[in-house]
């Protein structure tokens, strides 16, 4: 089935053609769907297998998408092609970019700060929590993970598929220690930071000599190999079962946040209790802690580490050849991606207040790294919003309880969202394959700044 | 030619796996010289070039450099002595800037000439300043040869390798790079050790030549002898019938 509808034989009357893609396409996917969704194998009472047809379910399969494929031959299609040929009629005018668009980053920082004031004003208290901590923490969380993957995918080009390792290894630090030794968890972020970057030194050395696809399966299994740990580690981290009563982030020890303490922050305050409180002051400290690693990553990005970086990512002899110690660079970008995942697990084992190894499974290494592929590698904006696309959306998944009315009370949403994280990021790979944001900036100038113009940075590479 | 050679290789033996790509080369550069090494395809041109990097290491000879012995080092150490090298198939760091790449052969000082000698390459090359903030990817075969070169200039080198400069280039690029190279070799004596299969215009260039044969060194004389040589003029300068 041609995907592609060409627009070089325009003599062909569209409709004709609509009519005989659609035909192909319900013939493929009668193919596709007769077994798939026609038949379904269930069991009777006697356990034995029978075959349940399901003719009127397929019948309205193909016919959907029949009916997909003429409206797209027939009308998209041919519109988008006008649209396509009187954009290139149309002078190239180079607008100046506009506020927003010069002040993206601000903005974003700004409505970032005033989401929780914002929500608790529109909700309430109590109705905000689920803003506050289902969509902001969450989505922060995974933001700043993404963020510290960035470096080593984005920027150095190492992949990794074990990145929830140094999540995991954050997490149970934290736990471990302020459960054990009642550490505060001011102390214990930067040890859970040190911690995390010891491991990526260690992940780091023997996948020194590997690139690409080898490196890829070595970090996969690293990944594995402290999720095991962690699970049959019984005596230190009890196993399956996980750490739970992990104490709560205080205000600086000023305040805490736990409604028997003298110092509870309704009380010092003079406030209702509430849960919210809490929630809002860890989303702030995720903000922070997100702003912290974009800190990080642009200013490391002109140092002469971070150029190091992303010059290893380009082309590693050429990097040797010009005096770069290779395996530094490799054990430093490592060792800082793992940081920033330390510092996110710690951050999480604090917010959940309870943390197991099935927190730390391989989906979660996919989805990050799905972010940081979608949103552009290497860019910071590109990952923000495409954190907030793929964590925000299956969040609202689980809103739409409405759809229960449609497909029956058994119908649970939230169910479908690998299904739909996989179309979304096969549709963004067909229309941006770079991600959202494919362009990067120079750090180099000679004397003025001069920005990449995109059309040299569109190209697929890499 | 007081002292020893800035660059001296010695009975130098490379192998891939169990194959001898090398067999006892012996090839020495003097400082200011402009040296070239020619020779056909699969000769070991580019080996020598690699090894003189360590990558691959040399299993039996000596290479030094301005007397330190750079067999065993490591190619970032060595690359620190002030060997700059345009490799074989330019090897410019593609989705980064002219600027950029440029930069990135200013690290060895911490970017402290950084300025200065970005104009020396603008000044050498003025494509590439047209070319400033273009990515490395996009530009011409031509204009990427250039920007390797001035990448590798970027370094202070006090020995330039280049591998194979003309590969690939239209002969007016090819004339463009060449004079460079001459340029650069007379104006700030800069040495340089060129492997070229563009045997004519290497050794029109070069003061000394050595011709490379299936990993062994046939030959070597001053360019202008070699260009003479009917040996060298059947093999590489007329066709290559022998």
């Amino acid at each position: 089935m041609a995907v592609t509808v060409s627009a070089s034989r325009p003599a062909a009357n569209p409709l004709a053609r609509a009519v005989r893609e659609a035909l192909f396409a319900g013939v493929i996917s009668f193919g596709m769907f007769v077994l798939l969704i026609g038949l379904k194998t269930d069991q009777n009472i006697r356990n034995e297998l029978v075959l349940e047809p399901r003719w009127g379910l397929l019948a309205a399969v193909v016919a959907l998408t029949m009916l997909g494929r003429f409206l797209y031959v027939g009308f998209i299609a041919p519109a988008m092609a006008r649209a396509k040929a009187e954009r290139a009629k149309a002078p190239v005018v180079v607008s100046e970019p506009g506020f927003i668009r010069r002040n993206s980053n601000k903005i974003g920082i700004v409505v970032l700060f005033l989401f929780p004031i914002v929500s608790v004003m529109a909700f309430g208290l109590q109705g905000s929590l689920k803003w506050v901590d289902n969509f902001g923490i969450q989505i922060l969380i995974y933001v700043m993970l993404a963020w510290g993957l960035n470096i080593v995918v984005g920027l150095a080009g190492l992949l990794d598929l074990g990145y929830v390792a140094f999540y995991a290894v954050g997490a149970y630090s934290y736990a471990l220690l302020a459960s054990h030794y009642g550490l505060s968890f001011w102390i214990l972020l930067p040890c859970a930071g040190i911690m995390a970057a010891m491991w990526g030194v260690i992940l780091g050395f023997p996948v020194l000599r590997l690139r690409g696809d080898y490196l890829a399966i070595v970090t996969l299994a690293f990944g594995e190999i402290i999720r095991l740990v962690l699970i049959n580690w019984r005596e230190v981290t009890n196993g399956s079962a996980g750490i739970s009563g992990i104490p709560k982030v205080s205000f600086f020890g000023l305040m805490s946040f736990n409604v028997s303490d003298p110092n509870y922050i309704a009380k010092v305050l003079g406030l209702a209790t509430s849960g919210v409180y809490y929630k809002i002051f860890l989303y702030y400290l995720i903000l922070l802690l997100c702003l912290l690693t974009a800190f990080v990553t642009i200013r490391l990005r002109r140092l002469p580490v971070g150029r190091a970086w992303e010059a290893l990512r380009e082309d590693e002899i050429a990097c040797r050849s010009l005096g770069i110690n290779t395996t530094t660079t490799k054990l430093t970008a490592f060792a800082t991606g793992a940081m920033f995942g330390g510092f996110a697990g710690s951050f999480f084992a604090a917010r959940q207040g309870f943390v197991s190894p099935e927190s730390f499974v391989f989906l979660e290494s996919a989805i990050v790294l799905a972010i940081v592929v979608l949103g552009g590698m290497g860019s910071l904006g590109g990952i923000a919003v495409a954190a907030a696309v793929m964590i925000g959306g299956t969040e609202i998944l689980r809103e739409l309880q409405f759809l229960k009315a449609v497909f029956g009370p058994d119908f649970t949403p939230e169910l479908y969202r690998m299904l739909l994280f996989g179309m979304a990021m096969v549709i963004v790979m067909i229309w941006k394959p770079r991600g959202f944001v494919g362009s990067r900036e120079p750090t180099a100038f000679l004397k003025e700044r001069k920005a990449v113009s995109t059309s040299f940075t569109k190209e697929g590479h890499g | 030619m007081a002292g020893a050679p800035l660059l001296d290789i010695r009975g130098v033996e490379t192998y891939y796996g169990n194959i001898k790509a090398l067999n006892g080369v012996n090839v020495s550069v003097n400082e200011g010289e402009v040296v070239a090494l020619i020779g056909a395809n699969g000769a070991g041109k580019s080996t020598l070039m690699m090894t003189i990097f360590g990558a691959p290491r040399a299993r039996r000879g000596t290479i030094t450099f301005a007397g330190t012995d750079i067999t065993m080092l490591p190619t970032h150490e060595i690359a620190r002595l002030r060997i700059a090298q345009s490799p074989e198939g330019r090897r410019i760091f593609p989705r980064m800037t002219v600027m950029e790449n440029l930069q990135m052969g200013a690290n060895l000082d911490n970017l402290k000439y950084y300025d200065e000698d970005v104009e020396k390459v603008f000044a050498l090359f003025p494509r590439l300043k047209e070319r400033i903030g273009q990515r490395g990817g996009t530009l011409s075969g031509g204009e990427q040869q250039m920007l390797s070169i001035g990448r590798a200039l970027m370094a202070r080198p006090k020995l330039l390798l280049l591998d194979e400069p003309s590969l690939g280039l239209a002969p007016l690029i090819v004339k463009q790079i060449f004079d460079a190279i001459k340029e650069l070799n007379r104006s700030q004596g800069l040495t340089v050790f060129l492997v070229e299969q563009n045997a004519f215009g290497a050794l029109k260039l070069a003061t000394r030549g050595y011709v490379m044969v299936n990993g062994n060194v046939t030959m070597s004389g001053t360019g202008k002898e070699l260009l003479a040589n009917p040996e060298v003029r059947a093999a590489y300068l007329e066709g290559g019938h022998h």
